[in-house]
């Protein structure tokens, strides 16, 4: 029989007495836990990684600011598993966040090829897409796929935070359908 | 600044006239440095800050321009040196001021425009290897260089 702390709430139960009352999440999770989920080997694998996204934090030109304000509290990132990390070792994601210019196309595909598999790309605003504004110049890269593989583009000059969220689901589910797809081992 | 201008460097002539009525004056190619030198060091002028140092392409020629500021004396200088197209060259001026680092490299990848002196002027903006002189007229505009 649980101890009886001064202070906490107490439930009269027939036959025992006074006992501590149960927690609201002890009354929300009454005869619902244990559970168990039988999926895929694949499948349970993707599930744990879209729901931990990590993203190598990388502002290349404005849109950086609107990746910044998504990772702030009134978008929150987090809310997805999305935390933003400074290293490429241990990242996830990479969200070209940005105009690319040939001087940097380099050091881009030396972070990409840095990451580990499994690796997603987000290509993020006109610019990282086709150029956008800079199309056909003489030193923007005409969209990061020319140097790195993209999974999803979001439009935009700049994305607002939502849509780069809406990005995100959308990569999410591109990794559960990724999974789904693969074979089912 | 005017007025101080015309005093201190009245063998060049000031004259207002540079983005609305900045004065500004024009200058021999060969003789920046010297000219710089003084703007900077004379207590009249007292010009300590490089705030902008700009190439423009008139075709038949090239035209630099330096923008100096004076904090004390609260006031804005433009000087002027024209260099010919074929041969486009004159005297750093990081010596200076040490600002002009940045600004006479990136003159040198967008126009192409040499400057004797310079401590280290491989590109700023462009990648090795960028053929051409992206800021200059005669460059195509939509000659895209694929990566």
């Amino acid at each position: 029989m649980a101890e009886i702390v001064p202070g906490q709430p107490l439930a009269y139960v027939k036959g025992q007495g006074n006992v501590p009352a149960p927690s609201l999440m002890d009354q929300a999770m009454a005869g619902k836990l244990p559970g168990v989920i039988t999926a895929s080997k694949d499948q349970l694998f993707a599930l744990a990684r879209k729901s931990s996204l990590w993203t190598l934090s990388f502002g290349l030109a404005c849109c950086a600011i609107e990746m910044i304000s998504t990772y702030m509290a009134d978008h929150d990132f987090d809310r997805f598993g999305v935390v933003t990390w400074p290293s490429p070792r241990q990242a996830d994601v990479m969200i070209v966040a940005g105009t690319v210019v040939k001087k940097m196309a380099d050091p881009i595909r030396l972070l990409y090829e840095q990451m580990p598999d499994p690796k997603w790309v987000i290509a993020m605003g006109s610019c990282a897409t086709n150029g956008g504004p800079y199309y056909r110049s003489y030193s923007v890269v005409m969209g990061v796929d020319h140097i790195i593989p993209v999974d999803v583009y979001v439009p935009g000059c700049p994305p607002r935070p939502e849509a780069l969220l809406y990005g995100i689901l959308e990569l999410q589910k591109k990794i559960m359908l990724d999974a789904k797809q693969s074979g089912g081992k | 600044m005017l007025a101080r201008a015309q005093t201190v460097l009245a063998d060049f002539h000031p004259q207002p006239g540079a983005l609305g009525d900045l004065p500004q004056l024009t200058v021999n190619a060969a003789s920046i440095a010297k000219v710089c030198l003084r703007a900077r060091n004379d207590p009249r002028l007292d010009l300590k800050m490089l705030h902008c140092l700009a190439a423009v392409d008139y075709k038949d020629h090239f035209q630099v321009v330096y923008f100096l500021h004076s904090l004390t004396q609260e006031g804005t200088l433009a000087i002027k040196a024209d260099v010919p197209a074929a041969t486009p060259s004159l005297p750093s001026v990081t010596s200076v001021w040490a600002a002009a680092d940045w600004y006479e490299r990136e003159a040198h990848d967008l126009f192409g425009i040499g400057f004797d002196g310079h401590p280290n002027m491989s590109p700023l903006l462009l990648y090795e290897g960028f053929e051409g002189y992206p800021g200059r007229k005669e460059f195509p505009f939509n000659d895209y260089q694929e990566f």
